[in-house]
């Protein structure tokens, strides 16, 4: 390398242009693969991108924080975007025909599942105490799973990346468990993959069925507001009966 | 567009706010949610700019996720000695909670025209 490249690739790795271009490049060339293989849900945008960036770092030694200082612009992004799944949340409630209560009860119902299940299976597995509170809030959006993560201690890091597994998974199986346990109902459908696995079965979901596809997305939205208030209160109430 | 944006950004700024004032244990950007939610609720119609501006904001959600996933990298020493209970926590965990919620609204549920 001649000196003057050297200079230009020690401004370069240091600015945050580099790391979002390097992400948006990530993030359309994962999206082009997946659109080109006919949606195949293993091919997911976002585990190819991630993929990408993964190895782009290891290759050119750049560390995660000097990345991630550039990349924030568009991580920042993900908390005006929960204030926007009000609207789809809205729209649905506004035009909903039939009382509210199955909607509340299959939320409670999912949600605390959701959050207590996987606790309680990491827990058998022998995961560590911070990882175990990292994989509580799993099934919702990141923003809010990360910031449940933050409030009880665990990784928020680490918890974003099981947020985007869970995705991946439920998209992956979702369909099949419905199949199988012959829940027909599209709302229910849709729910259920939203409920779920948020963002990532939302889009499985609408590609499915429209009816599911609203569903889904209502699912997102009640079960990050339901999440970031149950398991804080499962978590101090847990605390409160161990005496710790 | 920008009127909408700053729209959504006064709600999460306003969700910060309540969550650090009351220290809530719910995060900010949720608050906001909910405060838009009940004032659309509350109001006649959903304003139309908002509509469009939270649809292009949505339509690209996925992207938004990438950066946390890279955290990855960061953590690949716990992954390391932990996959086989995270990985048993997260694909159990989601096979129950589908069906539990899938199961009990189809059951509670009767809005929707019969598809079988």
């Amino acid at each position: 390398m001649s000196p003057d490249f050297v200079a230009v690739w020690v401004y370069l790795s240091a600015s945050p242009l580099t790391a979002l271009t390097i992400t948006l490049v990530a993030y359309l060339l994962g999206d082009w693969i997946y659109q080109r293989s006919g949606k195949i849900p293993v091919l997911n945008p976002v585990l190819i991108a991630v993929i990408l960036i993964t190895i782009g770092l290891a290759v050119t030694d750049i560390d995660y924080w000097t990345y991630f200082e550039g990349a924030q612009f568009v991580h920042f992004l993900l908390g005006p975007a929960t204030v926007a799944l009000a609207i789809p949340v809205a729209k649905l409630l506004k035009t909903m025909r039939g009382g509210f209560g199955p909607l509340v009860i299959a939320l409670v119902a999912g949600s605390s599942t959701a959050a207590l299940s996987a606790v309680l299976i990491a827990d058998i597995l022998q995961a560590s105490e911070q990882t175990v509170l990292s994989l509580a809030p799993k099934s919702v959006t990141t923003p809010i799973a990360m910031g449940i993560a933050e409030r009880i201690g665990g990784l928020p890091s680490l918890t974003a990346v099981c947020v985007i597994m869970t995705g991946i998974i439920g998209a992956m199986i979702g369909p099949y468990v419905l199949d199988v346990t012959r829940i027909k109902s599209w709302h229910a459908r849709g729910f259920a993959m939203g409920l779920a696995a948020h963002g990532i079965g939302t889009a499985r979901a609408i590609q499915i069925n429209k009816d599911a596809g609203a569903f889904a997305s209502l699912a997102v939205g009640l079960n990050g507001l339901a999440t970031a208030t149950l398991i804080p209160i499962f978590f101090y109430l847990w605390q409160w009966l161990t005496g710790a | 567009m920008l009127v909408s944006l700053t729209q959504l950004l006064v709600c999460q700024l306003l969700g910060e706010i309540f969550a650090r004032v009351l220290s809530l244990a719910i995060p900010g950007p949720v608050v906001g949610m909910g405060l838009l939610l009940i004032l659309l609720l509350c109001s006649q119609s959903i304003p139309e700019k908002l509509e469009s501006t939270a649809e292009g904001i949505l339509s690209h959600l996925s992207l938004l996720f990438v950066p946390a996933g890279v955290g990855v990298v960061a953590h690949l020493t716990v992954l390391g000695n932990e996959w086989k209970a995270i990985i048993g926590s997260l694909v159990g965990s989601t096979v129950i909670t589908v069906l539990i919620s899938g199961w009990v609204l189809q059951h509670l549920h009767r809005g929707e025209p019969d598809e079988s």
